[in-house]
């Protein structure tokens, strides 16, 4: 047999040389026609509630940015792959965006698992990848990659925020619980609340830590406990349908009243649970951003967008899609830095990668900066309150606090749960905020 | 702490197990008549949720009260239109062939149904909470739960137990179901019609799926992929019953439901593990389910 | 078996198809390692069908095998392909012996249902244990070295894949000359006629045992070269739709040899791969019409169309 493995052995010759001309990025210093932007966000499953308005949000974007000559004057495209697909299909689809379709950069993703898998995928490729949505602050932490950015803050300033409101606002509680949905997400949102609390409250006792399995139609027996145990404050960082179920069934048992909820990323839920959502539960909204924004709410570009996207979709953007705006205009300012750095040539790859690091760019908030070290990006947090409003069938945030980046963001180069254990008891007393009321 | 958790897990038990009772017994009930293992029926039990979900929506301006009859009329309209079309074009040109392919048929309908489901309700989460907000909240020890979840639960689904009980022994379009069970070959040398027999069958089995998942929905969020967990839980149930066994399916039903709720009082992790490490461990010792008939080789 | 020289063509165009596409459009390199590795999970589906029996819960030795390499990588250390290629599959082997000597006493609805069972035991404990296994996420898996050689990415998915081929071969091979040897033919006596085998003085406990044990090899090896692969292993691996989908191939395919698992794998896969980038979301649809059809008017699967058409007789 021996003419078969000869032909094997020609073959792998064939395919090892193919894999090497493959393997160098092709240095475009010529513009090309048209920016590929690949996309990945869940347009099934129960995440779609984020990554389906996030879609509109890019179409719009899109449009928007090729009726003012696009990027460095190359007009852009976007194509999208599902998350909701699962991890094989998900890994599937995005090799095919890179190599088949040969997109120039990619947006991924928006569950913290999807990122974990595709962000050394990007890195394998050489992809400039923008992380737009997903929160695990562990996956820049683990390791120092160069083609992968995030476009947005992570889960321990986000926790960190939520944290801090509830221990200016409530600053007397006693006994806690958790509620939080069982994979990356839910377990490391609450690592990170729990060892900061741990830090500035050592005397709170967690009555309960509660994990339902993602996607769980039915927290009753969680509620039960809960209803048994009256610990003053429940947080949860679910979302989507689960958090709507939560809200609702504990709504309806009498939970809600009777212990403090806290919805650490709960802004999303809001116009969905709509009258379901009682006044005066502390809200987190991931970053720097709401469609009633105190300081952008004025804006007439900022209420041009939010306008446009409810006559797109019927309803306000919520936090996916701020995200989605921040991620291209984390892109747009990289390749424009680097043009003008590059005396007005199209820049290539790398130098567009070389721009982006300590990049500052504005989404619709305060701005964001990429910080060079890590590639992380730096962004504020809004934390508030629910409340009704007239105008609105839905609660909105009162009371909200801007927390500024640089203070509750894990410095480069250390772990979130490490640097959080050195934090000294009077940090959130140090924290100065202003306070901004809806109306205001 | 301890009494009370077991009042408070019996209650959590109860709820779940009925739903979980509705949808099981209408698999063991389709197994025994016709024999096919159908993999379609937590998607009939979706189908259900969201139909029931559809039209309270519709009729709750109306009235809210009148959310309660919706959910009946929307498992019927799931369990006959559905489950009649199934049966009839899907499975009754297939029940010469091997049993496997039968299962996948019923596989196949199950992918087809998931899609079609997103397609038509969409992707984002339904809630249409009508019949739970109507009723009051009950009180025990301290804890409270909506009286749906703690009566009318149980209430329909032991309804449903002693209306299939009377309805299969006592009735003779129960005996001829049982006959056909017991003995295809000689039912129809009586002249039985064993064709509408199994499509009425189906059709019933396919209305109780339904009807769980009809009544489900007041209380959760209708999420794509809802159907899936069902149907693995519901064959556990059934499977570990004895298939083809009713009241088997209910006192299974029970003590899965209520080892799920002590479990999660107990040990959250353990959960998801408690029904299969329940089935595995009663097949292993009594293959048949524990209310089976023993006849588990065939040579 | 008629039409074997068609067959004999239609897996030189298979092997031909699998070798040179990938070098024209790189991302088919990973699509066909999937479509070949889990077509060698399949023709363990494939050998329990020869006794009769369906296990509607295989997918617990593919999770086996994928966790193998898992678990080794997060617990002991970087490890080579070749070391990752017996280990998986003999952890396979032990865990189907292990099961094995339980469900081989049942037959049809209670094998399925038992093996369902030991399935989604497995799956909870993955999906729960989150300090062990990090739960829903999975762990993943970072390139191994092949013979003590480190691949670059691009040259991996290469190397890979040819691996695949080459292991395809010989397993392929392999398992049609043990369903045509005398432990073959007991097994599809099993099938048959039992009692008859027990006359002969065969333990046919002991006949299925075997291909159960072979079949369980076959789907840890199929779970470590899809870990490898995806780079990731998740508890989805041990779901009871994935066993679903393994039988779902079996049947697309054809059980009649061992072709019909690459074939239906093949078919499988490449709809769902462009069916979810081009008509976003309507791959299931199509899988679940593509089935019921091929049941109605098929029941051989696919390699029973190519028969059919061939010889006009049947296979």
């Amino acid at each position: 047999m021996i003419q078969p493995i000869t032909a094997l052995a020609r073959m792998s010759a064939a395919a090892a040389l193919a894999a090497t001309l493959l393997a160098f990025p092709a240095q475009a210093q010529d513009k090309p026609k048209e920016l590929k932007i690949g996309i990945a966000t869940f347009l099934s499953g129960p995440a779609s509630v984020f990554g389906v308005p996030a879609k509109a949000a890019a179409e719009m974007i899109a449009e928007d940015l090729n009726k003012k000559g696009g990027i460095g004057g190359v007009p852009v495209s976007v194509s999208f792959i599902d998350e909701g697909a699962g991890g094989e299909a998900l890994v599937s689809n995005y090799r095919r965006m890179v190599q088949d379709d040969k997109v120039d950069v990619t947006f991924a993703a928006i569950s913290s698992g999807s990122c974990g898998q595709l962000a050394p995928l990007a890195e394998d490729l050489k992809m400039l990848n923008l992380m737009w949505d997903c929160g695990a602050s562990s996956i820049l932490e683990a390791k120092k990659y160069r083609y992968n950015f995030r476009s947005q803050a992570n889960g321990t300033p986000e926790m960190l925020a939520v944290l801090a409101y509830l221990l200016k606002t409530k600053p007397d509680f006693k006994t806690i619980a958790v509620v939080n949905q069982d994979y990356a997400w839910g377990r490391e949102s609450w690592e990170i609340f729990s060892t900061a609390l741990k830090v500035m409250k050592p005397d709170v006792k967690v009555v309960a830590e509660l994990f339902p399995k993602f996607g769980a139609p039915d927290f009753s027996t969680e509620i039960s406990r809960l209803l048994a145990l009256k610990p003053d404050v429940v947080l949860t960082t679910s979302w989507g349908g689960d958090l709507d179920t939560l809200v609702r069934q504990a709504g309806q048992r009498g939970l809600l009243q009777q212990s403090a909820f806290v919805l650490g990323i709960g802004e999303s839920s809001m116009q969905r649970l709509g009258k379901d959502l009682p006044d005066g539960l502390i809200i987190g909204a991931r970053g720097d951003h709401w469609f009633l924004h105190p300081e952008m709410k004025n804006d007439p570009a900022f209420k041009a967008f939010n306008e446009a996207f409810k006559a797109k979709t019927g309803s306000w953007p919520i936090y996916s899609v701020y995200h989605m705006q921040q991620a291209f205009s984390a892109y747009q300012g990289a390749v424009e830095k680097a043009m003008k750095a590059n005396g007005g040539k199209w820049p290539s790859r790398e130098q567009v990668i070389d721009a982006a690091e300590g990049l500052e760019f504005k989404g619709w908030g305060r701005g964001v900066s990429l910080r060079p070290e890590d590639h992380q990006g730096l962004e504020a947090q809004i934390v508030g309150v629910s409340k009704t409003a007239p105008g609105y069938d839905f609660k909105v945030l009162d009371d909200m606090m801007i927390f500024e980046p640089k203070a509750i963001t894990t410095p480069a180069g250390q772990k979130s749960v490490d640097w959080l254990k050195t934090l000294p008891p009077d940090f959130v007393a140090k924290l100065n905020v202003q306070t901004f009321k809806h109306g205001g | 702490m301890d009494s009370t958790i077991v009042i408070l897990a019996i209650c959590d038990g109860l709820s779940y197990a009925a739903l979980v009772f509705l949808v099981s017994v209408g698999l063991s009930l389709i197994f025994g008549v016709l024999r096919i293992v159908n993999v379609a029926h937590g998607s009939l039990y979706a189908y259900g949720a969201y139909t029931a979900a559809t039209l309270s929506l519709l009729v709750a301006p109306v009235s809210p009260w009148l959310t309660f009859p919706a959910l009946l009329v929307a498992s019927i309209l799931v369990g006959t239109v559905v489950g009649g079309l199934m049966e009839r074009f899907l499975l009754r040109p297939v029940y010469h062939l091997e049993e496997v392919l039968q299962l996948l048929i019923t596989f196949a309908v199950f992918m087809i149904m998931d899609n079609l489901q997103r397609m038509i309700w969409g992707v984002q989460p339904i809630f249409a909470a009508e019949p739970v907000k109507l009723l009051p909240n009950i009180s025990v020890l301290g804890v409270n739960y909506t009286s749906y979840q703690v009566l009318v639960l149980p209430l329909v689904a032991v309804a449903t137990l002693f209306g299939l009980r009377y309805f299969l022994r006592y009735t003779l379009s129960g005996a001829i179901i049982m006959a056909v069970t017991e003995d295809r070959e000689a039912a129809t040398a009586i002249g039985i019609d064993a064709k509408r027999v199994f499509l009425v069958t189906f059709i019933i089995g396919a209305s109780l799926a339904a009807l769980g998942g009809a009544l489900a929905s007041p209380t959760t969020s209708l999420v794509p992929g809802m159907g899936t967990d069902m149907i693995v839980l519901s064959f556990a149930v059934a499977a570990t019953a004895g298939l083809g066994q009713i009241e088997g399916a209910a006192v299974t039903a029970l003590v899965i439901g209520l080892a799920r709720a002590f479990i999660i009082y107990i040990q959250p992790e353990l959960e998801v593990l408690v029904p299969y490490l329940i089935m595995m461990i009663v097949l292993l010792i009594r293959p048949m389910g524990l209310f089976g008939v023993n006849n588990v080789r065939k040579i | 078996m008629s039409a074997r020289l068609l067959s004999r063509w239609a897996i030189v165009l298979g092997v031909a198809v699998a070798a040179i596409f990938p070098l024209v459009l790189p991302s088919w390199a990973t699509l066909i390692t999937l479509i070949l590795a889990k077509g060698i999970v399949v023709l363990g589906i494939i050998i329990l069908l020869q006794a009769g029996q369906v296990s509607f819960g295989h997918a617990m030795f593919y999770g086996v095998g994928a966790y193998t390499v898992a678990f080794w990588e997060r617990y002991v250390g970087a490890a080579d392909l070749m070391l990752f290629l017996l280990l998986g599959p003999v952890i396979a082997m032990l865990f189907g012996l292990l099961i094995g000597l339980f469900v081989v006493r049942y037959r049809e609805i209670f094998f399925g249902m038992l093996n369902l069972a030991f399935s989604m035991v497995l799956w909870s404990l993955l999906e729960k244990l989150y300090h062990y296994t990090n739960g829903a996420d999975g762990i993943r898996v970072a390139r191994p070295a092949l013979a003590g050689i480190s691949f670059s990415p691009e040259a991996f998915q290469y190397v890979l894949l040819y691996l695949t081929l080459a292991l395809v071969l010989v397993v392929s091979y392999a398992v049609q000359r043990y369903l045509d040897s005398p432990l073959g033919h007991m097994l599809r006596a099993i099938k048959s006629n039992e009692t008859r085998l027990e006359y002969l003085g065969i333990s046919a406990r002991r006949i299925l045992l075997i291909g159960y044990v072979a079949s369980a090899f076959l789907g840890g090896l199929g779970g470590v070269l899809v870990a490898i692969a995806q780079q990731i292993a998740t508890p989805e691996f041990a779901y009871w739709t994935k066993s679903g989908e393994f039988v779902f191939i079996a049947i697309l395919g054809g059980t009649a040899n061992a072709f019909g698992a690459f074939a239906g794998a093949a078919v499988f896969e490449t709809v769902r791969f462009f069916a979810s980038a081009q008509l976003a979301n309507a791959w299931q649809l199509i899988l679940g019409v593509v089935l019921i059809v091929i049941i109605m008017f098929a029941p051989n699967g696919l390699i029973g169309l190519l028969n059919r058409r061939k010889a006009g007789a049947p296979s």
